[in-house]
């Protein structure tokens, strides 16, 4: 077993100190340690997108980051922001216009959302597509998402949908 | 739209077919709460990894794994002869496929790697991360063979074969010849022929492949979770090969993070998992990781096919000829077998059209490359580029609109029931139907005004169409014929609980298209209860009732046709207990939103909670001789036809960069016909999806081999999938013509997307590039090839 360090960090909320590889990436660290396996793991090296999570605050792979780089840091993951009722508007949308169909792109998906329509509600489609381009949705054909967050985004901004 | 009776259960008050009701399963999955199986952690779980051959083709002698067996966290180091002892080989035929051969293949190679990828050492360890280290420290001693790379020089005297006790490289041949083809030809006013190459690729589900198998030695029994599509047919297979009875092996499958037609096959390292936990008495789990994915997941559709057609002066199609030659890896895939897709390009090449003369020849060779087999629309992209190009092809030779020469040739909306020349039975579709509707959602006349007025400023638009017919709702023709074990029928159970609440066991598994949604909205209806006093039960073979599983566009067709059947069933049963209980005529009742009623005004009688609760409690208060079954089953297997086919037409919309080559997808249209359409919303998303696959196919994905069978762009940096934002809107419209076979009357629809996409764009494209004189046959069409195309490059 290589050495380890131990990282102390706050993942939704509650203060976490465990003594990890350093090699080890922190989606692996959240799902493995933490048991925290709503982040998904769709390629390990930093294309899909499945791994989006939140770190103090910005949208980062969770696999291209090594644990121990969140020393400090605050950590939120799909089931945090589940809970805190966050993103409830952007997953009742997903769910009425069926934006998910398997839901393994669907947690890295909705942190995407939210990181764009918190920056710019009124995001156009086009934005919408950009901005989710590089998290990979093999089932729906994409549609159905840009469908959901821009109707999310015209009532966060107060348009009528 | 029907011509059934207004007394069906689809016309029942308060019915759900038609409804676009959101999937109640969906919500786990929006709060990452769902379970696949790389989520689950068993007690004393243990994790393989494999030493893959890095050469297509190599024999390997000594295998030194002290250094391996020495790291931290291992557990054992296997070989494919250690592992032979609890698992036999397998050869991937099926009877009604005559002549169709393959050679044995084993979990983990004995002495021998036929494509680069294959398994041939195991490492077992604590964690993943400690298998995957030693995996590095086995030393195999490999020598290299000569490699069969191209399938055109395969079966080539100078080509070594792959399995000698095989004789050569043919796996499959299949030659029709049907009315007058020579005649034909000669009589035939214009000839257009073509060679269309279609890129191997794969299916790229965003979960890979997993499994966890648990194998407890006291009781000889297997559980295995398994992220795929037919727990059942693996049950079997689990016990045929393992040697266990197979009464005591159970496969689970949870949430399944794609699948596709992907996770519906039989793979060595999965094989070989489930074999380990008996080996190592403990669960053992296997993880494919995303190179591993693309190096053996299976590819498909790397075929290439020369056509011809022949067309009278009234631009009517006379013949086609046909040669289509696939190279399927170096086994036939087990236990589908991979000569399906050849054996569907010959089957529905010009399936739409009213052509008599039909002659087809189809070569399935082996090659050192990964395994190909069945992929979401199986053989139905090619045979439909294949008919579609040469109709283009035939209206720009004669000067045509392409409406107009399809218009000609589609087989007449009132010429059914059809026989196809290759012998395809079509009960009722409409072709004409959908293509009219399609015209009229795309504008046809004013797209066509606004190709020209860009065409005048440089802007090369184009318009593609394709018509389409699709397999689904196969009947035991497809494989259980051939001897496999692969179910056609399917089962629901349905129990009423004292609540009032009904739980449904179904045969058909969820792959994330809806099919428990579907399930629930017939059973509520066929009940007549609320959607949220429905519980769905899938996946869990020692739950379920036996059952195929979801393939060939099948579930919503032939499971939903079982789960109406049995709440009709069990509300037969209800109202006969409701009648004695309220001393009524069961005729004069019936159920509705979760209450039975007087069936003439709805006035409530009792809610189903009470009768669950005389029922489940006071049964002593029934009369003596009245027992309640308020649980039944039904199934269902298509019987009147061997598929029922649906049709459909796809347009594509694009704007060809002539000097980049880029091809931009302004917008698509859909009109599909896939029978009673239970919910929209689904519907209309798995055409999306497909579609959106069938781009992927047509624009930017293919597996890459060099000579020697390496794979080069094994990652998903380099294998081009669609992305969001090159993706256009797909706008979806329905005609519904239900099959007469089933009282529901659904057909599936999960193939039809994909079937006619590549085909559409490849026609839009040619369209924008006609003013050049030139014509693109070869996918993907990437910028290179299109740019070579116009003789830029
Ligand atoms: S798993 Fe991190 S981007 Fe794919
Ligand atoms: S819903 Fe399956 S990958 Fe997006």
């Amino acid at each position: 077993m290589s050495d380890t360090l131990t990282v102390n960090l706050t993942v939704n909320g509650e203060k976490v100190s465990r003594a990890i590889e350093p090699r080890r990436n922190l989606v692996d660290f959240l799902r493995e340690d933490l048991q925290l396996t709503g982040s998904h793991v769709g390629c390990e090296h930093g294309v899909c997108g499945a791994c989006t999570l939140r770190v103090n605050g910005e949208i980062v792979r969770g696999c291209l980051m090594l644990a121990v780089q969140a020393e400090g840091a605050v950590v939120e993951t799909i089931e945090g922001v589940s809970d805190s009722g966050e993103i409830a508007d952007l997953q009742e949308a997903f769910h009425e216009r069926n934006a998910l169909q398997c839901g393994f792109c669907t947690p890295g998906m909705l942190l995407a959302a939210a990181d764009l329509l918190n920056a710019n509600p009124g995001a156009g489609r086009d934005q919408i597509r950009e901005h989710i381009s590089g998290n990979y949705c093999r089932c729906t054909g994409y549609q159905a998402i840009v469908d959901a967050i821009e109707a999310v985004g015209r009532k966060r901004s107060g348009q009528s949908s | 739209m029907t011509e059934k009776s207004p007394l069906t259960v689809l016309d029942r008050p308060n019915s759900f077919i038609g409804k676009s009701v959101s999937r109640a399963g969906a919500k786990r999955l929006l709060e990452g709460r769902g379970t696949f199986v790389d989520d689950m952690t068993l007690p004393r779980m243990v994790h393989v990894a494999f030493c893959r051959s890095p050469f297509a083709h190599a024999k390997f002698g000594a295998i030194n794994s002290e250094a391996a067996k020495a790291a931290s966290g291992i557990i054992s180091v296997v070989t494919g002869r250690e592992l032979a002892e609890y698992c036999t080989p397998w050869v991937g035929v099926l009877t009604h496929l005559q002549g169709l051969k393959s050679a044995p293949q084993h979990a983990i190679a004995l002495d021998k790697a036929c494509w680069q990828g294959e398994a041939v050492v195991a490492v077992i360890a604590e964690t993943r991360s400690q298998a995957e280290d030693a995996v590095e420290l086995v030393e195999i001693d490999y020598q290299e063979l000569p490699v069969v790379a191209d399938m055109e020089t395969a079966l080539d005297d100078a080509t070594p074969v792959i399995h000698s006790d095989l004789g050569d490289n043919l796996c499959f041949q299949r030659e029709v010849d049907i009315g007058e083809v020579d005649k034909a030809f000669a009589d035939a006013h214009c000839v257009v022929e073509e060679t269309f190459n279609f890129g191997r690729h794969t299916g790229v589900c965003l979960e890979t492949r997993a499994i966890i198998a648990d194998y407890n030695p006291s009781e000889e029994h297997l559980t295995v979770y398994l992220s795929a599509q037919a727990p059942h047919m693996m049950k079997n297979l689990y016990a045929k090969h393992f040697g266990l009875n197979e009464d005591k092996v159970r496969v689970v499958c949870k949430d399944v993070g794609g699948s596709f037609g992907i996770k519906v096959h039989t793979y060595p390292d999965e094989m070989a998992t489930g074999a380990l936990s008996i080996m190592l008495k403990r669960p053992v789990k296997f993880n494919a990781d995303r190179l591993e994915s693309f190096v053996t997941d299976i590819h498909a559709r790397d075929h290439r096919v020369k056509a011809r057609m022949a067309v009278s002066k009234e631009g009517k199609f006379l013949a086609i000829d046909m040669d289509d030659l696939t190279g399927i890896g170096p086994y036939s895939v087990y236990p589908r077998t991979s000569g399906i897709e050849a054996n569907q390009v010959i089957n529905l090449t010009g399936g739409p059209y009213t052509i008599e003369n039909y002659r087809a020849n189809a070569r399935v060779v082996f090659t050192n490359k990964n395994g190909m087999c069945q992929y979401r629309a199986v053989g139905h992209p090619i045979a439909c580029a294949v008919g579609e190009g040469l109709v283009d092809a035939a209206a720009r030779a004669m000067d045509m609109d392409p409406v107009e020469l399809r218009r000609r040739n589609l087989i007449p909306d009132d010429a059914y029931p059809y026989t196809y020349a290759t012998g395809l039975v079509y009960e009722q579709l409409s072709h004409h139907q959908c293509l009219d509707k399609l015209l009229e959602m795309m504008d046809y006349d004013g797209l066509r005004r606004e190709q020209a007025e860009y065409r005048d400023k440089g802007i090369h638009r184009g318009i593609g169409f394709a018509s389409m017919i699709e397999v689904t709702n196969p009947s035991p023709a497809f494989y259980g014929v051939g001897g496999a074990f692969i179910s056609s029928q399917e089962g629901c159970t349905m129990r009423l609980d004292h609540t009032g609440g009904i739980t449904c066991t179904v045969g058909v598994t969820e792959q994330g298209q809806g099919s428990d949604a579907v399930m629930a909205q017939v059973a509520a209806t066929a009940v007549g209860v609320p959607m949220e006093n429905i519980r769905i039960v899938s996946g869990d073979t020692d739950v379920v009732p036996y059952g195929g599983g979801t393939w060939a566009s099948r579930a919503a067709g032939i499971g939903g046709e079982a789960a109406l059947r049995a709440g009709k069933a069990l509300r037969e049963n209800l109202l006969e207990i409701a009648a004695i209980i309220l001393q009524a005529d069961a005729a004069a009742l019936d159920i509705q939103d979760g209450a039975v009623v007087d069936a003439d005004g709805g006035t409530e009688r009792m809610p189903l909670s009470e009768l669950g609760r005389i029922v489940y409690f006071r049964g002593d208060t029934l009369p003596k001789d009245v027992q309640p079954e308020l649980v039944v089953t039904r199934h269902y297997v298509p019987k009147a036809f061997p598929f029922a086919f649906t049709n459909g037409v796809e347009a594509f919309y694009v704007e060809v960069d002539v000097d980049t080559g880029f091809v931009k997808l302004l917008k698509c249209w859909v009109v599909d016909d896939c029978g009673t359409i239970i919910n929209p919303m689904l519907v209309d998303e798995q055409i999306r999806g497909g579609v959106v696959q069938g781009i992927g196919g047509a624009l930017y994905e293919e597996c890459l081999y060099d000579e020697r069978g390496q794979y080069l762009n094994a990652t998903m940096a380099d294998y081009l999938t669609p992305m969001a934002m090159e993706m256009p809107d797909i706008e979806v419209g329905h005609v519904e013509t239900p099959t007469k076979d089933s009282e529901l009357g659904a057909k599936g629809v999960g193939e039809a997307g994909t079937t006619g996409a590549p085909a559409a764009i490849m026609n839009a494209i040619n369209d924008a590039i006609q003013p050049f004189g030139k014509h693109v046959s070869d996918m993907p069409f990437t910028p290179e090839r299109i740019l070579k195309a116009l003789g830029k490059v």
